[in-house]
């Protein structure tokens, strides 16, 4: 063993100096360590737990929660099919089951050789050019029959992924409607410079006349959570930037990042120069990972220009820098508090609240969580000013929005809009025919029906946080609830009992009706778990698990009654099948041999 | 008011309820509990008469208003006969904790059934040539060991390994009052 | 304002409370219960479990985190909370395989208890029947995961008082399960000691003594002799 930790220690130990042996840097420790086995060795782990002095049994719960890191060999290429709806609608299942015929693999297991592993991920972010998958964790996009059959061929030849044709890995931005921030040609330290001339209260004032509310979906006013954590008492103030973009059918903060990314840190920077902080995070989904070094090159270019580091912009008192973390496959991160709990190193678990980020964030110090479009937004404000950003929206909701599209039209991709937009005028814009439906916001977001499409995007009508996935009519919008039950029961952090338990009960009730076996007690044990999960869950997730399936029984109800096959209960599973190991175990196929089923369909 | 008119006298004699017992993949510890309910015995069957039960060796039951299941669904037959009391019963109580969780049998479930029943008849010690029978009289286990809820709704339960007899009296007296079943502590107990 | 003269009502009740006390911190120095499973008045408030659910001025909420206030009112012993209860209890019935009569733990488990409590006559949904291990590597202790609840009480009290994390959590959603500090997995070889806080907080039946199953007889057990909420808290009998 001694050997085995010695041989270790070669490639951890550079790791660990590079993370100051910080156990706060402990998930960026992991998925750095993880590069050399793809998976996370057991002698690794005692490694690490020796370096750091942190105990063993905390690494491998760390390792444990996120998805892209894992305690057990997997296979040298490691293929995650995105698995959101509208992935579904392209034909990812498929194309899945063909790679693994190709390449004599079932899903969700290793091959025998160890050479590759098969299996499903959550919505990657490319939705508007789906279907899509991750290559030990690197995007590829526009999947094909042909695609797939050259992706095999190249698996099988074991040639590296390195050397894969690079069209392969092409991303479109496919920005299709540009507004104020998305056209804004922002000159790197053009917002940084406003603000130095007018002073941090000045900008914040700005920021407030704005009346810029969160991106992030829940709406907070960026201003109000600037002032509060400026005002908190604290060590050390921080800046952190939500970039973990999960929320099934949201890829904008993927293009913002890609072509904006200025805006984003100016925004961030001149948040730190308002609140007082000298670090901040961008906190950058795993599979958004490509991203990276795009995003480190444009951090060392505002470091060269003085826009990040000591006295930035000449400014003696002002020192500011960024770092980025990466997530590693966890939806639940973007809640802010697991966020910061995950920036720690740890399980990403939402934490109790109050006290809120803002007073006690990363490392107990005031903290301000804010989207990636909030910042980008941000340096618009300063660079122009509040009360101009104020005249574009509505009342309640200032400024412009940036809609992620996807699903049923000719032109799926970015479009940015005044706030009051209504869903109809996107509708026409991206060019949907014969719509049914629109999920905005993603799961945890609303369904919107035809009768509906006059309602406007706005904080006060129907808030998003920038997912509008649209189904036309040929869509079975009970498979669309099923999809995102089956999202949320695997993203559950597992921390409180009505999200662990009831999301996991739900999805197997929408898997019984799925699989005919629903009557109308079903659906009354289904409201029955939706009350629970929104009274009594820690947090969001857990609160809007169940709108998926209460919007669509509301609206579409006859994709239900269809799945209503029987009058009266049925059991979930087929007892007949559940004979069947005992029949082949006998050799017996007599009539006493099967269980007729009762209660057949009416 | 009007005085009402005569009418016949009221017979005061209430047709007797049926109630009809089994025991699925339980250990008839249920029924030998019941039995505890004693002398009350006399005063049940002034008001209910027994269907089906192992008291009456009656082999299928008919219509009754109250049916007692005691263990869980572990095989075929299991099936067939929680089936017939299901269709039969108008009250379908569950009785133990073999009916209400599982219960014992049920701890077999973390194996596939292949590894129980080559444990059983081929792998274990003594046991030579041994195959697994396969007589059609004989039920097939399912998989798994199921709640009776799983398999059939289920009005009513009784917890307990096994539960007293003094809580199966109380839920039986409470519902031949047309009261809501409760027992309360002391009665109520899981093991 | 006088801190002392701070209240709030607890189902009608004047309960009083001091600056920085949480609702159920304050009921139960008042002798008042509230459900509760990952609460154990020792240890800081992790409002995981979701038992104490109560509606504090109308909103629900957790009352182990939920801070006091002044003039608060708070609801708690009412039908619609403890139906909600009830689900939540059978939520983790179902979720591990809780076997009551084969448990040493039963009579003096506040799982149980509280499941008696609220009435809970059937775990309602259908069983997962997970497939979980059982540890009796260490010897005077063993580890059955059969029925952990995931209330983390031990990995708190490891990790807080006895400074050892011998217990973490891993796995996410409904696979999250219990760890223990050992390369090998097994509770044999980390430094758990039988004097360890963490050996003492289990409100179920995972972390028990070895060769003391069943000392106490049926009828003399904990919650034979009166109901959990009649239980000061936490005197709960060895197994």
């Amino acid at each position: 063993m001694t050997i085995q930790t010695r041989s270790h220690a070669g490639y951890l130990d550079p790791i660990l100096v590079k993370h100051q042996h910080n156990p706060n840097n402990l998930l960026q420790i992991l998925i750095e360590a993880q590069q050399h086995y793809g998976h996370i060795h057991t002698d690794a782990i005692a490694h690490l737990s020796e370096q750091l002095q942190f105990p063993r049994s905390k690494i491998e719960g760390v390792v444990g929660f996120y998805s892209f890191l894992y305690l057990k060999p997997q296979g040298e290429y490691r293929v995650l099919f995105s698995d959101n709806i509208t992935d579904r609608m392209l034909g990812n299942m498929d194309l899945m089951e063909r790679m693994c015929a190709q390449l004599w693999v079932e899903s969700g297991k290793v091959s025998e050789d160890g050479l590759l592993s098969i299996n499903t991920t959550s919505c990657t972010g490319m939705c508007d050019q789906g279907p899509a998958l991750l290559v030990n964790n690197i995007a590829i996009n526009h999947l094909s029959p042909e695609r797939v059959n050259a992706i095999s061929e190249l698996i099988r030849e074991r040639v590296p992924v390195s050397s894969w044709p690079a069209e392969f890995f092409a991303i479109q931005d496919n920005i299709r409607r540009k507004d104020i921030l998305l056209d804004s040609h922002f000159q790197p330290g053009s917002a940084l410079s406003v603000l130095f001339r007018s002073g941090a209260q000045r900008g914040l004032d700005e920021i407030k006349a704005s009346r810029l509310r969160g991106r992030g979906g829940a709406g907070f006013s960026t201003g109000m959570k600037w002032e509060f954590c400026r005002d908190a008492v604290g060590d050390a103030h921080y800046v952190v930037c939500n970039a973990d973009e999960g929320e099934p059918g949201t890829f904008k903060d993927r293009v913002l990042l890609n072509g904006y990314a200025d805006m984003v840190f100016e925004g961030m920077t001149a948040c730190a120069r308002i609140i007082g902080a000298k670090k901040g995070f961008l906190y950058l989904r795993g599979e958004y990972v490509y991203l990276r070094e795009h995003l480190q090159a444009v951090l060392q270019r505002r470091r060269q220009q003085s826009l990040l580091g000591q006295c930035i912009l000449g400014n003696d008192d002002f020192s500011f820098d960024i770092e980025i973390h990466l997530g590693a496959g966890a939806y639940i991160c973007g809640e802010e508090s697991a966020l910061i709990e995950s920036l720690e190193g740890k399980r990403g678990t939402p934490r109790n609240r109050p006290p809120f980020p803002v007073t006690n964030g990363y490392l107990d110090q005031p903290t301000v969580v804010n989207n990636v479009e909030t910042f980008a937004a941000a340096s618009l404000i300063l660079l122009n000013d509040g009360a101009w950003y104020a005249g574009i929206g509505t009342a309640t909701s200032s400024g412009t929005k940036i809609l992620s599209v996807s699903g049923d039209c000719q032109r799926p991709g970015l479009y940015e809009y005044p706030f009051g937009v209504t869903v109809a005028e996107v509708l026409e814009d991206c060019g949907a025919r014969n719509t049914q439906a629109v999920q905005i916001s993603g799961p945890s977001g609303m369904c919107i029906s035809q009768a509906e499409f006059g309602r406007r995007i706005a904080f006060d009508d129907i808030p998003t946080a920038g997912a509008f996935m649209i189904f036309d009519q040929r869509r079975d919008m009970f498979e669309v609830a099923r999809n995102f039950v089956r999202f949320f029961a695997h993203e559950s952090c597992g921390f409180c009992t009505p999200c662990r338990v009831g999301t996991s009960l739900l999805s197997n009730m929408m898997d019984k009706l799925a699989n005919g076996h629903g009557s109308p007690y079903d659906f009354s044990e289904i409201e029955k778990l939706n009350v629970i999960l929104q009274s009594t869950s820690h947090c969001g997730l857990g609160h809007s698990a169940c709108n998926p399936v209460l919007d669509t029984i509301k609206k579409f109800r006859s994709a239900y009654e269809k799945r209503m096959i029987h009058e009266d209960f049925v059991p979930a599973f087929d007892l007949d099948f559940a004979l069947t190991q005992a029949r082949q175990m006998t050799g017996r196929d007599d009539s006493s041999a099967h269980l007729e089923r009762l209660n057949e369909p009416r | 008011m009007n005085v009402p008119e005569m009418t016949e006298p009221e017979i005061n004699v209430k047709p007797k309820l049926r109630v009809a017992t089994t025991s699925l993949a339980g250990c008839f510890g249920c029924h030998m509990s019941f039995l505890d309910i004693d002398e009350r015995l006399f005063d049940l069957l002034e008001l209910v008469e027994f269907d089906r039960s192992p008291l009456t060796d009656i082999k299928h039951c008919g219509p009754c208003d109250i049916g007692i299941i005691e263990g869980g669904v572990c095989n075929a037959e299991n099936v067939h006969v929680l089936r017939e009391f299901r269709a039969n019963c108008k009250i379908l109580i569950a009785i133990g904790a073999c009916a209400i969780n599982g219960g014992l049998p049920a701890q077999r479930n973390h194996l596939p059934l292949s590894i129980v029943l080559e444990e059983v008849y081929h792998a274990q010690h003594g046991l030579v040539d041994g195959f697994i029978p396969n007589d059609p009289e004989l039920p097939l286990p399912l998989d798994k060991v199921h709640p009776i809820h799983e398999v059939v709704q289920v009005d009513y339960f009784i917890p307990g390994c096994p539960p007293s007899g003094d809580a199966i009296w109380k839920v039986l007296t409470d519902l031949l009052a047309g009261r809501e079943p409760e027992l309360g502590h002391g009665l109520i107990h899981y093991d | 304002m006088n801190p002392d003269k701070q209240t709030f009502t607890l189902d009608g009740k004047t309960i009083p409370f001091c600056n920085g006390q949480t609702i159920i911190q304050a009921a139960m120095d008042a002798g008042e219960y509230i459900p509760h499973l990952c609460f154990n008045p020792e240890f800081k408030p992790h409002g995981s479990c979701k038992l104490c659910t109560v509606k504090a001025d109308g909103r629900t909420t957790a009352s182990c985190t939920q801070f006091a206030q002044d003039g608060m009112v708070v609801e708690s012993n009412t039908k619609e909370i403890n139906d909600e209860r009830r689900v939540l209890l059978q939520m983790l019935f179902v979720e591990g395989n809780h076997f009551c009569p084969s448990c040493e733990k039963s009579g003096n488990c506040q799982l149980q208890a509280t499941a008696y409590e609220l009435n809970m006559m059937s775990p309602h949904f259908d069983q997962f029947f997970p497939d979980r291990p059982l540890d009796a590597s260490h010897p005077e202790y063993f580890l059955d995961l059969n029925r952990c609840i995931l209330c983390s009480l031990c990995v708190r009290a490891s990790r807080d008082v006895d400074g050892k994390n011998v217990f973490a959590l891993s796995g996410r959603g409904i696979k999250s399960h219990v760890i223990v500090n050992a390369q090998s997995g097994q509770l044999g070889d980390t430094d758990f000691a039988g004097d360890d806080k963490a050996a003492q907080v289990c409100p179920v039946g995972v972390i028990l003594k070895k060769r003391v199953g069943f000392s106490v007889p049926i009828g003399k057990r904990s919650f034979d002799e009166q109901p959990i909420s009649a239980t000061p808290h936490p005197v709960v009998k060895e197994a």
